[in-house]
Formats: C-alpha cells, sequence, structure tokens
C-alpha cells in the first residue's frame, strides 16, 4: 500500500509504576547500597509494540486480561500518552505537529468503551452526551443543533424523540448506541472499540456488531476492535493481533490466524475457545495461570505455559519475523 | 439413568411496589444423574432465579409460589428450612459468578472449608482438613497443603472460582447447580475450569445445571439444553437438536446471533428489540413482539408441545412446521 496507514505506532511502551516521595526514594537508595535491590514495582502494561492500521481495515486486537489490549487502545486514541515510542497519524508524529492540527488529529480517532453504565455521565441528557462535543468543536453547520443531533441518534439506531432522557433510563444496548452516536458525532475517520459488545447480551451484542458493520461502509470508517472474545473477532475483522503479556505475539490476515496459528499461545488460545458447533467435547486445559505483569517470565513470557518450550525461550525473548507475507509471529520454533 | 431433580411448573414470583414480578413462571425440566443440563437465557429471563429456587435461596419480596422441585421424589419447595440446611452444601451444592461473592474475604481458605466439611460430616478437625485439602488438589490447584493457609485475596480469580468449587464438592454432591460460573474468567482459565466440571460429572456421577448466556459453552458441555425467556422455558430438549435444529424463533434467532455461525463479515441474524420488562409483559406469548413469525395466536399463550420425543417448544409456529 503506498498511501500512509492512518494509524501507525512505532516501538509503543507504556509502563505504570509508583512516584516515589523523597522518603521512598531514600529507603530504596540504603537498600540498594546494603546489597538488597528494592523490588521494581513497574508494569510494563505495553512493551515496544509496532502496529499500522490502514484506512478501511478492520483490525482485530485479542489477548486475555492484563495483556495490555486496552492501554494499547487508549494510546491508539490518544487518550493516554505513552512512556516510549511515536504515533503517526496519516503518515505524521502527532507530538510534532502544530496544536491545531494536532486537535483535528486526535477528532479523527474516537474510542467505545467497554461498559456503557460507567462511560456515560448520568447526570447529563441524551442530547448533552451526544452533542456537547460537536458544539464545541464548531462541527456543527447552520447552527441547526437539534437537526444534527437528529441525525446522529438516528444513525446509531436511537429514537431521536428520547434525546432529553437521562441514560439510567435506557437498557444496555441502547446505551452502548448513544456512546456509538456520541462518537461519531465528532465525525472520525477511526474508531477504538474496547470490547464495546462484551457487556451485552448476545441478542443484542448481534444488533451492534450489525451496527458496526453498516457505519463502516456508510461513513468509510477504520476500526481497532479489541475483544477477548475470538468469535467477534473473527467475524468482524480483516487482520488480527494477538497480545500476550504486553506484547503483539502474533499478527496476519484474520483467515490466517484462524486457519494457520504460527504462535503457540494463538494456537492454544484456538483450541480452547467455546464454540457452537463444537458439540460435547472434551475440554483440554492450557496449563498454568496468566503471570503476573510486575513481574513478566524472563525471555519469552509465554514459556512457562507453552508445550514447545526450549532452554533458550527462558533467555531469549523472541523476535517477531514474518512467517509468510503478511503474517507475523514472534516465537524461536520459527527459526528451525 | 435415576432422575436426579425433576423441576414441575416451577413459579417463583417477586412481590414488588411495581407489581408482581413472574421471574420464573411455569418451568419444567429434570437432570439425571452424571447429565449436564443447560439453561440458557440472557439477562432478566429467570435462569438464576431458577437456579436460587432450586437451593432454597429465594430471599423476600420474592418466593416459591407454586409447583414442585423433586429431588429424589422429595419436595424441596415442601421441606422445612432446617431439612433444606441438611441438604444445601451436602447433597446439593451451588457455584456462584462471583467467587469473591462466596468466599469469606476475612478468614483462611483452610477455615472456611473445615466449617463445611464439619457442618455435614461428623469428623476431626484433622481429618476435615485433610479431605479439604483432597479437594483442592482435585481440583487442580497446586499444592494445596500450603494454599490452605491462604486468604482468598492471595488467589487469582481463576484460582479462586476452583476453591469455590471444590468447596462445593466437599460433600460429593449429587447435584451441582452452576451459575455462570466462568463468565467472569479468561478464556485459558475458563477452559481449565470446563475441563474439572466434566470429568466430575462423568467420574462422579454428579448431576450438573449449568446456567449461562453462552450458547458456545453449552454446546461444548451439555448433554440437555433448556432455552429460558422472561420467565419461561420456551424450548428444551437434547443439545445438539436443539442446537442444529432450534424449534422456538427465539433459540433460532439466538444461535444466529453468534458471530461464529456466520459467516465472516456477514450480518449477522439479529432479534430485533429488546428484552421485555417482566413486569409489563404482553400477554400471550412474551416474545412475539420481537417475533417475525407472530400472529393474532400469538395473543394467547402457546402450551407445551412435544413435537418429537425428548423436545418441547412453546410456539405456534415453530420453525420446523413451515421448514426453517
Amino acid at each position: 500500500m503506498t498511501e500512509a496507514p492512518i494509524i501507525e505506532m512505532r516501538g509503543i511502551s507504556k509502563r505504570f509504576g509508583p512516584t516515589y516521595d523523597a522518603a521512598a526514594r531514600v529507603t530504596r537508595a540504603l537498600s540498594r547500597r546494603f546489597g538488597n535491590e528494592p523490588r521494581n514495582e513497574t508494569v510494563r502494561a505495553v512493551d515496544n509494540v509496532s502496529l499500522s492500521v490502514f484506512r478501511g481495515e478492520v483490525v482485530g486486537l485479542v489477548g486475555e486480561s492484563g495483556c495490555g489490549k486496552s492501554t494499547l487502545g487508549r494510546m491508539v486514541a490518544g487518550i493516554m500518552p505513552p512512556t516510549e515510542g511515536q504515533v503517526f497519524f496519516k503518515g505524521k508524529d502527532i507530538t510534532t505537529l502544530p496544536t491545531d492540527q494536532a486537535k483535528d488529529a486526535k477528532l479523527k480517532v474516537q474510542m467505545i468503551f467497554q461498559d456503557p453504565y460507567a462511560s456515560l455521565n448520568p447526570r447529563l441528557r441524551v442530547d448533552e452526551i451526544v452533542g456537547e462535543a460537536p458544539r464545541v468543536h464548531g462541527l456543527i453547520p447552520n447552527n441547526d443543533f437539534d437537526g444534527y443531533l437528529d441525525a446522529q441518534m438516528r444513525r446509531a439506531g436511537l429514537d431521536p424523540a428520547f434525546k432529553r432522557r437521562y441514560p439510567h433510563q435506557f437498557s444496555g444496548g441502547q446505551r452502548q448506541r448513544i456512546g456509538i452516536a456520541r462518537a461519531l458525532a465528532v465525525q472520525p475517520e477511526f474508531l477504538v472499540c474496547d470490547e464495546a459488545v462484551a457487556a451485552l447480551d448476545v441478542s443484542i451484542q448481534a444488533q451492534i456488531l450489525n451496527l458496526f458493520m453498516d457505519l463502516r461502509r456508510e461513513l468509510d470508517l477504520t476500526y481497532l476492535f479489541i475483544s477477548h472474545d475470538l468469535g467477534v473477532v473473527e467475524h468482524l475483522s480483516d487482520r488480527v493481533l494477538i497480545m500476550y503479556l504486553g506484547r503483539i505475539v502474533e499478527s496476519a490476515r484474520a483467515e490466517d490466524v484462524f486457519s494457520r496459528p504460527n504462535h503457540p499461545y494463538t494456537q492454544a488460545l484456538l483450541s480452547e475457545v467455546p464454540r457452537i458447533d463444537a458439540r460435547k467435547r472434551h475440554f483440554t486445559a492450557i496449563k498454568g495461570e496468566i503471570p503476573s505483569p510486575i513481574a513478566p517470565p524472563s525471555g519469552c513470557h509465554f514459556h512457562p505455559r507453552c508445550p514447545h518450550a526450549m532452554p533458550r525461550c527462558a533467555i531469549e525473548a523472541p523476535a517477531f519475523k514474518e512467517v509468510a507475507p503478511g503474517h507475523g509471529s514472534a516465537c524461536h520454533l520459527n527459526d528451525g | 439413568m435415576s432422575v436426579t431433580l425433576e423441576v414441575r411448573n416451577l413459579r417463583t414470583h417477586f412481590h414488588t411496589r411495581g407489581g408482581i414480578l413472574k421471574a420464573v413462571d411455569d418451568v419444567s425440566f429434570s437432570v439425571e444423574q452424571g447429565q449436564v443440563m443447560g439453561l440458557v437465557g440472557e439477562s432478566g429471563s429467570g435462569k438464576s432465579v431458577t437456579g436460587f429456587s432450586i437451593i432454597g435461596l429465594v430471599d423476600p419480596p420474592g418466593r416459591i409460589a407454586g409447583g414442585q422441585i423433586l429431588y429424589r421424589g422429595q419436595d424441596l419447595a415442601k421441606i422445612s428450612e432446617r431439612e433444606m440446611r441438611s441438604l444445601r452444601g451436602n447433597r446439593i451444592a451451588m457455584i456462584f459468578q462471583d467467587p469473591m461473592m462466596t468466599l469469606n474475604p476475612v478468614l483462611r481458605i483452610d477455615t472456611q472449608m473445615i466449617e463445611t466439611v464439619q457442618a455435614h460430616a461428623n469428623v476431626s478437625k484433622a481429618e476435615a482438613r485433610t479431605r479439604s485439602r483432597d479437594a483442592l488438589g482435585m481440583v487442580g490447584i497446586p499444592s494445596p497443603e500450603e494454599r490452605l493457609n491462604s486468604y482468598p485475596h492471595q488467589f487469582s480469580g481463576g484460582m479462586r472460582q476452583r476453591v469455590a468449587i471444590a468447596i462445593a464438592l466437599l460433600h460429593n454432591p449429587d447435584l451441582l447447580i452452576a451459575d455462570e460460573p466462568t463468565t467472569a474468567l479468561d478464556v485459558t482459565i475458563q477452559a481449565q475450569i470446563l475441563a474439572e466440571v466434566q470429568k466430575l460429572a462423568a467420574e462422579h456421577g454428579t448431576a450438573l445445571i449449568w446456567i449461562t448466556h453462552d450458547l458456545s459453552v453449552i454446546a461444548g458441555l451439555a448433554d440437555r439444553i433448556a432455552v429460558m425467556y422472561a420467565g419461561r422455558v420456551v424450548e428444551s430438549g437434547d443439545a445438539a437438536s436443539v442446537l442444529d435444529r432450534p424449534l422456538h424463533p427465539y433459540t433460532h434467532g439466538l444461535i444466529g446471533s453468534v458471530p461464529s455461525r456466520n459467516k465472516r463479515g456477514e450480518k449477522l441474524r439479529q432479534i430485533p428489540g429488546m428484552t421485555p420488562s417482566l413486569l409489563s409483559l404482553p400477554p400471550g406469548c412474551a416474545f412475539r413482539t420481537r417475533c417475525a413469525r407472530a400472529t393474532a395466536a400469538c395473543g394467547q399463550e402457546p402450551p407445551e408441545e412435544s413435537p418429537e420425543t425428548g423436545r418441547m417448544v412453546r410456539c405456534f409456529h415453530p420453525m420446523e412446521a413451515v421448514s426453517a
């Protein structure tokens, strides 16, 4: 593709750690002097991740809890600054853009959150929730606030007659539609959906997924779709990224990930997903727990649970390499 | 095989200020020894209240308004609280969705487990501790002897759920009710729990009622399925035939809503509208406002019909009558 990716991240890391006050710094320095290395309390939520998303693509980001997928999503959406690395919007580094252009770039990337109960201000009416941002940013043509608002609500499948209601007067699925209308009201090009359907009932989830697909066609939207549900991701995505403990372990087109998974973690994950067409099967468990991201295992983070682990896996972190065109994986097994 | 539990025309109603809420309204099903029965439904369908009714944990303003819950021929809806207490946690056990809610956060695991053992068995504390340790080992908790001394917060979510399962299994119950026990867990951890539970049903002949909204889990686990909608079982039968040839339009829609059943990128077959409020149910079939096949006849309540052996459907226009 010659066009610059709509979002590109290079070597992004995010670390969360305590901020030490003077006393804590002194004690830590003292204990270091007496030979006790103080405990490392920094979480590497996202560890040197690079990704690019092209216009019109739906990229699925899959991982279990604590793998850093939400943190990565928030950095893509620009609501959390990375500790290290660069974010490019249409080929331009966001941090070096002039303020007004950076603001525009940020508006073009919007986020939809998991919990439709916690992500809407309970004290605002729907018209304020949806209409506030476009009004502030001057996006409403001819001062036709009501007309603009009604169009936004209808597009998300909400009846504009409900615009004077509060969030608590809506069901979970409708609240998620309010969140979608709010995100779309500022005319974004890119949506980050963080577990946007996880809290919904199956029948409502299908409605929202269909809405996402309709909007993609209508508005030429690009999505980063974060989910732990492989069924949802398989259904929606063109390309899939698999994350484990802060690192992307595999990236490929959706069909390739689901038909020819390369990384042992992806293989394990796929074999354990309950599927509706698999009847009365025998569940076999991948051993072990997901390690704490405060103290991830050395080398390849997956090696303590991996059935193919070799001595090398505990020492050296595998590099992310292309194993087939457009199919990357981080595993020592690929070195032959 | 012998029937462990038979629920007949169970009604559990909540007397609220807004009127009588019929959370469970005329529900019947049965579970045999060693069988896994999947109770499927969306939020508010009454699936959890059905579970609570069986184990006698419906709190006021709710009460069992009618029907029978026959555990080995004994009606649990009629027995005294004292008799229920001798069964609960002993012959009948339950696992809940949130293990943090079932474990006491200020007591060590051994305290909680020994108490459970001694509640129903006249054994010494040392013997109770041994049994607890064995139960922890059985559900796959590494080094159970040391883990007995831990507090609930020292376990991860998956491990905590295992502890809750171990406690439920202390007395080798005949009937285990599991209310969405893996919903809060990650995929790999969920598979571990499902593997344990499958082994249990096979090895100990425990009858299992697995309450969930997740059809994919049920497909892999259950022998029989009952689908609930707005307090009623709308369809039941053996798992494979219900999932392959659903009769009720709601079941049909629900299966169509699962992404992996659909072609990639195609539109999901969605059910329009939303789950109704139980306080303002339309008369007749509760699903008719969302149903494409509804006719004037659906204003009447559809009776339970059995179009083939082992299947039940509550619908005037079942799917196969016309061709699905």
